[in-house]
């Protein structure tokens, strides 16, 4: 924060929303014939089709779970599961529709994409609306499209192969409400040995109001690859809930290194129920940096599995619940390789009576010798009426384990404020110094841009009451 | 002379009762005042008060600093008027760098855009002199530091920030021989080349050893009962500070009976 100006924000940046008349709009509640109509839509293939309604078959058999944040809010009647803006995805932000490219604009992507990106997906409600990757990425023979693309296209064997193999529907239901409806997102594929040097990003965006967006994400980074993905999503502000129920899907082989980043911030109406899977191979690595400040409701705990002897994740997450939201996050280690290892940092902050938890689940199998794992998880309230939970797992099924949990909840400290403030620092400077500080293990691991972003975020989220 | 600080007939409570009763004391530009007592006495607590700790109500009195009634002022806006305080015990602010902590407050204070390189050669040499290992630069603000190393961060702030007026709450205590040395040579330096005030807080005398003392204040239980020169510091030295407990229960008594 302190390297930059990160005033004057404002808070109309993720606000301003555009108007949705011509758009097509798939009319509101989740039956066959709206699944169907999706599917005719999106001209799947058969499969795809068939996969659609055997997911919602599954979705209205299980029930909603009741262990976490209340989701009573969200009335599935109430929710567009499908919305289209009158384009079809262009590889040049000038044949963007104007709007929806000042839409793009103004949250900064087309200039990140100049200026640091190596590929950019935007997603506009439920389609892409822009997808681009640099010819030199492409000429290494990376493939960043579409899924629907991908769906169809030269990879679509690999796409059938691989989707929602990791997180199955009948994981739980919004698992299969995704499985169901999932429109958009993006495929990648990193081919054996190729090291992409700057990142590639997907960004999210959803303007139309009381709807859902499922977009889905199927990364497989190839044996000694390694790729830098980058995921931001945002949306304006409606009095009705909106619903987000995306999947990630992502597959790093033997050898190979996968960094998934994420700057969440959805509007404050916003259901979030997102479901993010990893599968690690032999000697792979895997890197998780999680930012989550939207959203009235959050259900988030990205899963890895090391399956591959000697594999390692590292999750490095922030969740910062403010008026109103209720965020419940974390990380989940699943640990079936031997000498495979797992390192979980997490930080969370609540403030104005927000509800952060922080809920982790680590599992040792029976077999999985010599397996590491330590977690390391502190809150930061910054009032009496905010709320801090911390509900750590524990599985472990062998006798080597080498396993260690720390946890720390505290208070902003009124003596540390006052001792910034006696150095000329303003008390609103020395709240940001602090709160910026206390996220900084995660704001260190983001490209420079995007821990600006999440500076502007924290510092924001501090103005607001 | 103006005085550069003068506090007048200064009182403070915090939830527990009061703690100041009338303090009233004046130091002028470039002078160096000993504040000494008993513990408990409220040393600390009028240096926090001076400064603006939010934790104690100034319920009576006044504290200017250039003339200008301070009293009802922010810690941070006490601060870009020139006023400092070292901490006894430092907080510590994990992710933030001492380094980045003293950009930031030299740009708040100065309200300039910083001169990195000047900055960075000022930096070096006044860790030099404290003999403070430049990795303590990149390191978080107080975190991990020891009690010494600590209290060196706190001189090194004041070299940075140059404050016209510098009030050292217990620099010395956890110190030992060897850094009470090293830090007494950086305030004097400041004392002598900056030209600073300085009010040191002190229940031992050996930071003064070093250090040119214009005057010395006693304060027993919220009192201020005895003001005198830099002899009085060698008084307490030998006789400690009974006398002016039982001096300070005599004037409490005679108060008591005018009351």
């Amino acid at each position: 924060m302190n390297e930059q100006d990160v005033r004057d924000i404002d808070r109309s940046l993720y606000d301003f929303k555009d108007d949705e008349s011509d758009f097509y709009r798939i009319r509101e509640g989740l039956t066959r014939e709206t699944v169907l109509q999706i599917s005719e839509e999106k001209h799947d293939p058969a499969w795809m089709r068939d996969f659609r309604l055997r997911s919602l078959e599954i979705y209205e058999a299980l029930s909603v779970p009741q262990w976490g944040p209340s989701i009573e809010g969200l009335n599935m009647e109430n929710i567009a599961t499908y919305v289209r803006a009158n384009t079809d995805m262009k590889g040049s932000w000038d044949e963007v529709p104007e709007d929806i490219k000042n839409t793009f604009e103004k949250l900064g992507i087309p200039q990140a994409e100049r200026e640091s990106l190596a590929g950019v997906g935007a997603q506009y409600d439920s389609e892409l609306v822009y997808h681009n990757v640099k010819d030199e990425v492409a000429a290494q023979g990376v493939v960043y499209t579409d899924m629907e693309s991908a769906l169809t296209g030269d990879y679509a064997d690999m796409v059938r192969e691989y989707f929602m193999k990791l997180v199955p529907p009948t994981d739980h239901k919004f698992a299969a409400l995704h499985g169901a409806v999932w429109s958009g997102g993006s495929f990648v594929y990193v081919p054996k040995g190729v090291k992409v040097d700057i990142p590639l990003q997907s960004y999210f965006r959803l303007n139309a109001k009381g709807a859902g967006q499922f977009e889905h994400t199927l990364i497989i980074v190839d044996e000694g690859a390694d790729l830098h993905f980058i995921e931001g999503c945002s949306a304006p502000k409606y009095n009705i809930a909106n619903l987000h129920a995306g999947c990630v899907e992502l597959y790093v082989k033997k050898n190979a290194r996968l960094r998934y980043s994420t700057i969440e911030n959805w509007s404050k109406n916003m259901y979030n129920l997102n479901t993010k899977r990893a599968l690690v191979e032999e000697n792979a690595r895997m890197e998780w940096v999680s930012g989550s400040f939207g959203s009235h409701t959050s259900y988030l705990y990205p899963t890895t599995i090391l399956k591959g002897d000697r594999s390692h994740c590292e999750f490095t997450g922030i969740t910062f619940a403010g008026e109103g939201q209720n965020l419940d996050t974390g990380a989940k280690m699943i640990h079936t390789g031997k000498r495979t290892s797992s390192y979980i940092n997490s930080k969370s902050i609540s403030k104005s009576g927000g509800v952060s938890t922080y809920r982790s689940s680590i599992f040792i199998a029976k077999g999985a010798t010599g397996a590491k794992s330590s977690v390391d998880c502190a809150s930061l309230m910054l009032d009496d009426i905010s709320r801090s939970d911390t509900i750590p797992a524990m599985d472990v099924r062998t006798n080597d384990a080498d396993v260690g949990h720390e946890a720390k909840i505290g208070r902003i400290s009124d003596e540390a404020i006052f001792y910034l403030m006696s150095r000329g620092i303003s008390e609103s400077e020395a709240r940001a110094m602090i709160v910026s500080g206390f996220a900084s293990p995660v704001s260190k691991e983001l490209p420079l841009e995007y821990a600006a972003e999440m500076n502007n975020l924290i510092k924001l989220e501090l103005e607001n009451g | 002379m103006e005085n550069l600080l003068e506090v007048k007939n200064l009182s403070a409570d915090i939830e527990e009762g009061r703690i100041l009763h009338g303090v009233s004391l004046s130091l002028r530009d470039g002078e160096t005042h000993v504040l000494m007592g008993p513990n408990g006495a409220g040393k600390s607590t009028l240096g926090h008060v001076l400064m603006g700790n939010p934790v104690y109500h100034v319920t009576g009195g006044q504290v200017l600093f250039n003339g200008e009634d301070v009293t009802d002022y922010s810690a941070d806006k006490r601060a870009k008027l020139g006023m400092f305080l070292s901490f006894q015990n430092p907080l510590e602010v994990p992710g933030l760098t001492l380094e980045s902590f003293l950009r930031n407050a030299i740009r708040e204070k100065t309200g300039q855009p910083l001169k990195i390189f000047t900055f960075k050669k000022e930096l070096e040499a006044a860790m030099e002199l404290l003999q403070m290992d430049e990795s303590y630069a990149t390191r978080d603000l107080n975190v991990g530091f020891s009690g010494g190393e600590k209290k060196k961060a706190e001189i090194l702030q004041l070299m940075m920030l140059k404050p016209q007026l510098a009030i050292l709450d217990e620099t010395d205590s956890g110190l030992d021989v060897d850094a009470v040395r090293t830090v007494s040579e950086s305030i004097r330096k400041y004392q002598q080349q900056m030209k600073g005030a300085l009010l040191i807080i002190t229940h031992s005398t050996r930071i003064l050893e070093s250090l040119h003392v214009d005057y010395t204040h006693i304060l027993v239980r919220g009192h201020l009962v005895r003001t005198g020169d830099a002899s009085l510091v060698e008084e307490i030295n030998e006789h400690g500070f009974e006398k002016y407990i039982e001096e300070e229960q005599k004037q409490e008594q005679a108060a008591g009976e005018v009351r």
